[in-house]
């Protein structure tokens, strides 16, 4: 081994003179480092441990502030940690420390050199180890190391108990079985009155109370003292933490706890303390009314105040409140809403979260109003954050809270015209998602639609591209209620739609063609017979609006809008541009877009001649070809009229597997054959019935479902087949007796304060898929019973998973499980040490006989007298065999006795509670 | 376990001290320093010191050049968590004597030490400026 030269380490380079050359950075500071890293590489394998150590820190150095890798230097530091000098030893521990995790190849080696120092008579390196063990300790670690740190549990020296305290946390979490060594000598530190020993024995219970907070009821008398008489902020802090979670679990316990909490509450002058109380009584106590309202009002103070701290942690406070006391975010309504333009995005995004709370079907437009007002002021992010939240809110349960549906979707229109909106995809879902739900809204929709498609600025934003293609949807899908459907072609076939992605081109024409055909239908098959039939009776409601249209301004209340306009002429124009727009869409590299504009321009001339003809001479019907072109326009009128539903998404499930149809063979083949060929989109999707109709050929693949046959035959083929399997079709929304077949599956008197949009919308989620929706779609109240049922269930078994977990099986035992003997053991020994002998005198250890170490000032009152070591001794270990099995509650009443006695004892005020009754018995004081 | 990591950070961004409670790669360690600097550092003084990151919360406070930010889990008590900084901040004021950012560079070492005086496995263990600080002295002494 080729070591550095005794040169080298007189001319080492200190960690000093590396940082200096750090900052002077003559060479630049990555080959600066690597320079250095190659010196210490070399230092390291020096013999002298001092240069040995100098490396090491400096590597620590490199390595904290420049993440450098110094793994490879573990054994190197084990080296120096043997060092009988302190401070290469101090170097060692701080490199170990730092460095070393659970995968460290050498870490077991360091465990004697631990166990050294844990024993040693210097309490600094003593508490070194101790800090390192905290850091790195493993299972070998934690178990090897037990024993040392269950003495360290009761030394004299102040300095080196608490760190061995904090540290059996670790032990514990590692090494559960060190719980029955060490948890009784833990538990004796919670008595000591010395304030660094409390801090570190109530931080660590604070911890472990956290992970399973019934082991720790026990305690709870201890932890109340702690509470009552502490004088620290921090330790009264960590108690009310523990607290915070003993409390739901015990209501006795709450109730003496309480009160105290209060009180310090109103006296305390620290921000912090305070803070903590209103916590624990918001989170934990929101039962009781005066403690809650004490809380409120020191809220409110915080709310109020200057300092964005304690404005966000009022806020924060106020939204654990929401959920049990809502009135407590309406009385301070005014906070919140002005919050919300808070030059802080935290705090805006804290009370938009209460305004969110806040939101009832009485309010909501009132709120999104508000909302939305903000939303166009403030930034890009805060404004996606607030729409995204209005509408995962309205959207809730199947649009619980709405009930003027012609609002919302009219506020969907406006929201999608704030200039950084973003959230494109969910509007268009849920303007999908509404048209198909909510029948009496369609009208509206179409004209918010309208609006969105007829502005060509809009078709520029490409957020806005998703909104776009629904509103181009809904404009296809209900172009029954539309008032001027020429408008509609007019604004699906603008030049500026080729700004579109293909995929919402595609749709663009799709619904163009829906419109084209409804006109010609209009025009030629309706229009022919009876001029101004109107199209749907819904439109006389909307007969206000139409003086926005010149050509529909004349028309008289309740005729139709739609027929008036189109006239042969117009229909004219209207193939006209139908070929102008799409004949370059013709060209197009999207098969998609590609083939629908090839769909509509195939039907377009099959219709011109009929168009044609008709202009000259109307009433000539009974030409053939004219006849033929007006069967082709009602059987495509027909197929497009079919209304869509919303489909459960577990409808699929329903249909029953035909025989001979194995669906899980392996179709890897026959990706090989047919891998090139595109997916049909659902609504290509053809039953290819043969057919004798000549044209069939023509629009076969117009992407309808009947594609053949004579309207009624398809109709009534469709409806044959509806009837064998009815189950998975969703009742349309125009078959009215289909939908009063189905009883409503919610309660009418849940949604008693709905109105018709409501109900209706009710009516139309209800039918039939009812249970088996997504749970998110799921409107009735039942089934989020059901869910909740089914939520509740996996908890409980955790949490009887989380008992058989080794740490809180351990502590139970030794809190629990152990009483059963104690009766035997300790009363008949020493009648009056019954106070906190009783959960710790079941361990023992052969350490424990020379415990007599620290007792402190109340030791008179709860002396402890652990003769009986052999009985216990036995008797502990019979229970550990038990302890496996053992239900906790069998031993809580078992042991229920002594504790009762204990608290007599303790303090004076007898609870009169049946020990049978009692899950925590009376040592709750 | 309480605190998670301690940083001191300057006002560029580089790390000048790193106390992590729960064992990270150096890549990890790289990815999450960065993202919390940048968070942090663009906060004016009007902001909160409270920042949510991942599923665990942020509590800084800026003194002269430097930052201290320090991890904690959700349920910590952020005020009690910033009289922290406070009391380590003054240790090292006490210690050093009007504490700059090269004090703690050049005693890195040192600063680490009075961080595990006053924090052990995440959590507080010592609160009193004395206490962490006579260990330290007679170390001093003794080297």
């Amino acid at each position: 081994m080729s070591g550095p030269s005794l040169m080298d380490s007189l001319f080492q380079r200190t960690l000093e003179d590396l940082i200096k050359g750090l900052r002077q950075q003559l060479i630049g500071e990555q080959a600066f480092i690597s320079k250095a890293l190659e010196e210490i590489r070399k230092e390291i394998k020096s013999t002298d441990l001092s240069t040995k150590s100098t490396a090491l820190l400096k590597l620590c150095y490199l390595s904290n502030l420049h993440f450098h890798d110094m793994s490879f230097a573990a054994f190197h530091a084990l080296e120096v940690l043997s060092s009988p000098r302190f401070s290469h030893k101090k170097i060692a521990y701080h490199a170990i420390s730092l460095s070393f995790h659970d995968s460290t190849p050498v870490l077991l080696l360091i465990t004697n050199h631990l166990r050294k120092d844990l024993t040693s008579t210097n309490e600094f390196e003593v508490s070194l180890s101790l800090q390192c063990l905290s850091r790195i300790a493993n299972v070998d670690l934690a178990r090897d190391l037990t024993p040392e740190v269950f003495t360290l549990l009761s030394s004299n020296k102040l300095y080196v108990r608490k760190r061995a305290v904090a540290v059996v946390l670790r032990v514990f979490e590692k090494y559960p079985d060190s719980v029955r060594v060490c948890f009784k000598r833990l538990v004796e530190n919670l008595e000591n009155y010395d304030p660094q020993i409390l801090s570190a024995v109530v931080g660590v219970f604070s911890e472990l109370a956290c992970k399973d907070p019934r082991s720790y009821l026990p305690l709870a008398p201890e932890f109340y003292k702690i509470l009552v008489d502490s004088k620290s902020n921090w330790i009264s802090i960590k108690v009310l933490k523990i607290f915070a979670k003993l409390a739901p679990l015990e209501p006795r316990l709450a109730n003496r706890v309480v009160e105290p909490i209060c009180d310090l509450m109103r006296k305390t002058g620290a921000k912090s303390l305070l803070f903590e109380c209103v916590r624990t009584v918001v989170t934990s106590f929101s039962e009781y009314e005066s403690a809650v309202r004490l809380a409120v009002e020191k809220i409110r103070e915080f709310l109020v105040d200057e300092d964005p701290n304690l404005k966000y942690l009022g806020l924060h406070a106020l939204s654990i409140v929401a959920s049990k006391h809502l009135w407590v975010v309406s009385e301070n309504k005014e906070v919140v809403i002005k919050s919300l333009s808070d030059p802080d995005p935290n705090i805006k995004i804290e009370s938009l979260r209460l305004v969110m709370a806040m939101v009832s079907e009485h309010n909501v437009a009132e709120i999104s109003k508000v909302l939305v007002n903000y939303a166009l002021k403030s930034d890009p992010l805060f404004c996606n954050e607030i729409l995204g939240s209005i509408l995962s809110t309205c959207s809730r349960n199947v649009y619980e809270i709405i009930v003027d549906f012609d609002w919302y979707v009219s506020l969907l229109g406006e929201m999608s015209r704030i200039p950084h909106c973003q959230m494109g995809e969910e509007i268009e879902n849920q303007f999908i998602d509404i048209g198909l739900r909510v029948k009496d809204v369609r009208p509206e929709l179409v004209r918010v639609a309208r609006d969105l498609l007829i502005d060509p600025a809009l078709l520029g934003n490409s957020f806005l591209h998703r909104v776009l293609s629904a509103a181009a949807w809904v404009s296809g899908e209900y172009v029954e209620f539309s008032r001027n459907p020429l408008e509609f072609m007019e604004a699906l076939l603008q030049p500026r739609t080729s700004l579109l992605p293909p995929s919402i081109m595609a749709i663009y024409i799709q619904s163009a063609f829906k419109v084209l055909v409804f006109c010609l239908h209009t025009c030629f098959v309706r229009g022919g017979s009876t001029a101004g039939v109107s199209a749907s009776a819904s439109y006389e409601s909307f007969d206000d609006l139409s003086v926005e249209n010149g050509a529909d301004s004349t028309v008289a209340h309740g005729q139709t809008c739609t027929s008036a306009p189109i006239t042969n002429e117009s229909i004219v124009n209207l193939l006209k541009l139908v070929e102008l727009a799409l004949s370059p869409l013709l060209g197009s590299h999207d098969v998609e877009v590609q083939e629908r504009a090839r769909n509509l321009l195939g039907f377009v001339d099959l219709i011109k001649l009929e168009a044609l003809n008709s202009s000259g001479q109307e009433e000539n019907d009974s030409e053939r070809k004219g006849v033929e072109a007006t069967k082709i326009i009602r059987l495509v009128h027909d197929a497009f009229s079919k209304e869509l539903g919303p489909v459960s998404l577990t409808a699929q499930g329903k249909v029953p597997v035909p025989d001979g149809l194995t669906l899980n063979e392996n179709l890897g083949d026959l990706e090989t054959i047919c891998g090139d060929i595109e997916l049909p989109s659902s609504n290509t999707f053809s039953f290819g019935y043969p057919s004798e109709e000549k044209d069939v050929s023509s629009f076969s693949n117009l992407q309808i479902k009947e594609d053949s046959g004579q309207s009624n035959e398809s109709t009534s083929l469709l409806a044959e087949h509806r009837k064998r399997h009815g189950l998975y079709y969703l009742p349309s929304g125009k078959s009215e007796v289909i939908s009063n077949d189905y009883p409503p599956a919610n309660d009418p008197a849940l949604q008693g304060d709905n109105n018709d949009n409501a109900s209706d919308l009710v009516k139309l989620t209800a039918e039939s898929l009812v249970p088996k929706r997504k749970p998110n779609h799921s409107k009735p109240r039942p089934v989020v019973v059901k869910l909740d049922e089914v939520d509740e269930k996996p908890v409980a078994v955790k949490q009887l998973e989380s008992r058989d977990d080794s740490l809180s099986g351990a502590v139970r035992d030794i809190l629990f499980g152990s009483e059963d003997i104690l009766p035997t053991s300790s009363r008949s020994n020493l009648p009056n040490s019954n106070r906190k002998g009783k959960k710790k005198q079941h361990m023992i250890t052969q350490v424990e006989s020379k415990e007599n170490v620290v007792d402190d000032g109340n030791s008179s009152s709860r002396r402890r007298k652990d003769h009986s070591h052999g009985k216990e001794r036995r008797h502990r270990k019979k229970n550990a065999e038990e302890r496996n099995e053992t239900d906790r509650k069998e031993k809580e009443s078992s042991s229920n006795h002594p504790r009762r006695h204990k608290s007599r004892q303790r303090a004076e005020e007898p609870l009169k509670v049946p020990p049978q009754t009692s899950v925590i018995p009376d040592f709750l004081l | 376990m309480g605190i998670r990591f301690i940083l001191m950070v300057n006002k560029q961004g580089q790390t000048r001290l790193a106390q992590y409670y729960e064992w990270l790669t150096l890549e990890e360690r790289r990815a999450l320093e960065g993202e919390i600097v940048r968070k942090c550092l663009a906060r004016n003084e009007q902001q909160c010191s409270f920042v949510e990151h991942r599923n665990y919360k942020i509590v800084y406070r800026r003194y002269a050049s430097l930052f201290f930010l320090v991890g904690v889990d959700n349920d910590e008590n952020e005020l009690a968590i910033l009289e922290f900084i406070h009391l380590l901040v003054e240790t090292m004021d006490r210690h050093f004597g009007n504490v700059c950012e090269l004090d703690i560079m050049f005693h890195l070492e040192k600063a680490h030490f009075m961080l595990e005086e006053m924090v052990m496995n995440g959590s507080i263990v010592e609160t009193s400026k004395a206490n962490i600080l006579s260990p330290i002295q007679l170390m001093d002494k003794a080297s």
